[in-house]
């Protein structure tokens, strides 16, 4: 009769409850510092936030009073990206198309699938040596060394995978039956790529590619030997060809000096960074599952 | 009939619309292949700029610990030592705590709306930028477990691991950052394995009267372990070649100490804190090191890609 009933003391419930409460610490334990750090980067750093920061340049060291602003910092990153975003995205988006629309599943194209799997593994600093060795010691850009250029390719390598990979797998998700009607139709292979399966395809290309570039966004590693740092303002085209300052490296740079004027700044540069990267991140999230939704119906 | 077929001829493709289907299948194919060649790129440049570095040590590169420009002498083994012991141990804490936090998210303890929640924000976590966490972990997490490492000196400075005085930053300070950046993938990937059992392994297990968490540790985990080994493994090639973080909170010395309570250093720190200044013999010498960083973290990957292949359960 007792055995119809739920038995506090039989010892699989006491196990049961001894491991919920685990699991639920465990959660607890893994979300809390990262709910604190989060809020403490926006707090902080968002006290920090004043309008001469977008404007002014960083002052060097020392002057302890008056740290500056980030603008150079700021139109670095933009720069920086958008180089390695116009080299990654189109040969990323090409080498993509080939994997999915043109080859068979042979070894060549399961070659190339192992590859972007471990070159997505690269750890982000060996990006940095290899345009280190590549470009900036052998000064191969028109006799710079250190330039904004550099930084971009460096960053180029780390993104590309991502955008390889989002592609990929963004077209083959576009049913077949739109590619044999168009073929069917008479219109040739790259008619059909261009017009019917990459436009099927353009809102999960999007996603991952703006993921890529906002996660390429904050990379520091590859820029700190590529890209180095400037304190000036880019005032025009030649700039690619020098030093180059970005959010990133400026928060590495200031984080370690003593100054906490220095320090100010870099955590405001943290809350720009972060502020993007995050609403990015939020931002094509929602414009995911509102497609999903879409869809289902 | 013989009108039609003349109007078929007619209506042949033009060559040019022939060749640019074939320049456009070409281009497609060479652009793939950029991935291909700037991996091998990679892996010989770094090859061979250590060249020099390599033929002069050879392995004793690997197992001796001095690192002086001055006389010329380098040996890697205090940031290769440092590289598997932070990265080891991180990933001995994150486990349990990612795979728990996992096993929250997929049981139904709470809601859905708050397991949704808890999951993405997870993820958005894996978002942060490296340097903004070493930031962070400058200036909140070093003094606030400033206290918690003496207690630890103090009462367990017998054991070599809290050995030294602490002062400021050291390798553990750098596991436990560490721990907050693997924390995201190990939970994530966990957690797609976990919900992509099926539901009818997890039915079966109930009808035939297991308790809830007999099913999780005798039916669900093993049904999901290669997906979590995978994910493990790619955190573990994560936390080998991370960089900012590591390198601003562990201290970057290179002399050799047991002591986790010590600075450190790791290969990727070492880099990053040297390559910019480095001239001669010492520039091949770190490009010996980060040829030794990238066998590594190169191993773990394809070993996780291996393992994801072979042991991949298909229902």
């Amino acid at each position: 009769m007792n055995s119809l009933y739920y038995q506090k003391r039989l010892s699989r419930n006491i196990g049961d409850k001894f491991f919920t409460s685990l699991s639920i610490i465990c959660a607890l334990i893994a979300i809390l510092p990262l709910i604190f750090l989060v809020t403490y980067i926006l707090y902080k750093g968002g006290s920090q936030i004043t309008p001469e920061l977008f404007t002014l340049e960083p002052n060097p060291p020392g002057d302890d009073l008056d740290a500056g602003g980030i603008n150079p910092a700021l139109i670095g990153t933009l720069i920086i990206t958008s180089i390695a975003s116009i080299i990654a995205i189109p040969v990323g988006v090409g080498g993509g198309i080939y994997l999915a629309e043109y080859s068979k599943g042979g070894p060549f194209s399961r070659f190339i699938r192992f590859g972007v799997n471990v070159l997505a593994g690269v750890p982000s600093i060996i990006a940095g040596v290899f345009i280190y060795a590549l470009i900036v010691s052998t000064k191969i850009l028109f006799g710079s060394m250190y330039s904004g250029l550099a930084g971009g390719m460096a960053l180029s390598i780390l993104m590309l995978p991502t955008v390889i990979k989002t592609t990929d797998e963004g077209l083959k998700l576009v049913p077949n039956e739109l590619r044999y009607a168009s073929l069917g139709v008479g219109a040739s292979m790259y008619t059909t790529i261009l017009k019917v399966t990459l436009p099927s395809a353009f809102r999960s290309i999007a996603t991952g590619v703006v993921l890529g570039i906002a996660r390429a966004a904050g990379e520091t590693a590859p820029l700190i030997f590529t890209a180095l740092f400037s304190y000036y303002y880019i005032t025009g085209f030649g700039d690619l060809f020098y030093e180059m300052g970005s959010l990133a490296v400026l928060i590495y740079n200031f984080a370690l000096e003593p100054y906490d004027a220095q320090n100010k700044l870099a955590w405001a540069a943290s809350f720009i960074l972060v502020l993007s990267i995050l609403s990015v991140n939020i931002f094509s999230r929602i414009l995911a599952a509102f497609t999903e939704k879409t869809k289902r119906v | 009939m013989e009108e039609k077929l003349t109007l078929f001829k007619n209506r042949k493709r033009f060559g040019i619309e022939k060749n640019i289907d074939i320049i456009f299948k070409n281009t497609a194919l060479v652009l793939s292949s950029f991935v291909a060649i700037i991996l091998l790129g990679i892996i010989l440049v770094v090859f061979f700029q250590s060249f020099e570095s390599f033929s002069r040590y050879g392995l004793k590169f690997l197992v001796t610990s001095e690192w002086n420009p001055v006389k010329d002498e380098y040996g890697a083994f205090t940031a290769i030592y440092g590289t598997l012991v932070t990265s080891f141990l991180s990933l001995l804490i994150t486990i349990p705590l990612g795979v728990g936090t996992a096993i929250f998210i997929t049981e139904d303890f709470v809601p859905k709306v708050f397991r949704e929640i808890i999951g993405s924000f997870v993820e958005l976590l894996a978002a942060i930028p490296s340097v903004v966490l070493g930031l962070w972990a400058i200036f909140v997490m070093e003094p606030f477990f400033r206290a918690f490492f003496v207690f630890l000196h103090n009462f367990f400075g017998w054991i070599p691991l809290f050995s030294t005085e602490p002062t400021g930053r050291n390798s553990l300070l750098a596991i436990l950052i560490l721990v907050v950046m693997l924390l995201p993938i190990v939970t994530s990937i966990a957690r797609d394995s976990l919900n992509q059992v099926p539901k009818k392994l997890r039915n079966a297990a109930y009808g035939i009267g297991a308790s809830r968490w007999k099913t999780i540790f005798s039916v669900i985990l093993p049904a999901a372990l290669s997906g979590i080994m995978a994910g493990v493994l790619l955190a573990l090639g994560r936390a080998m070649g991370e960089t900012m973080a590591v390198t601003m909170i562990i201290g970057n010395s290179n002399a050799f100490s047991w002591s986790l309570l010590s600075p450190g250093y790791t290969i990727s720190s070492m880099l990053a804190n040297q390559f910019g200044e480095a001239d001669g013999s010492q520039v091949s010498s770190l490009f010996y090191a980060a040829f030794v960083l990238m066998i590594l973290s190169l191993v773990v990957n394809i070993f996780a890609q291996w393992l994801v292949k072979k042991f991949s359960l298909k229902y």
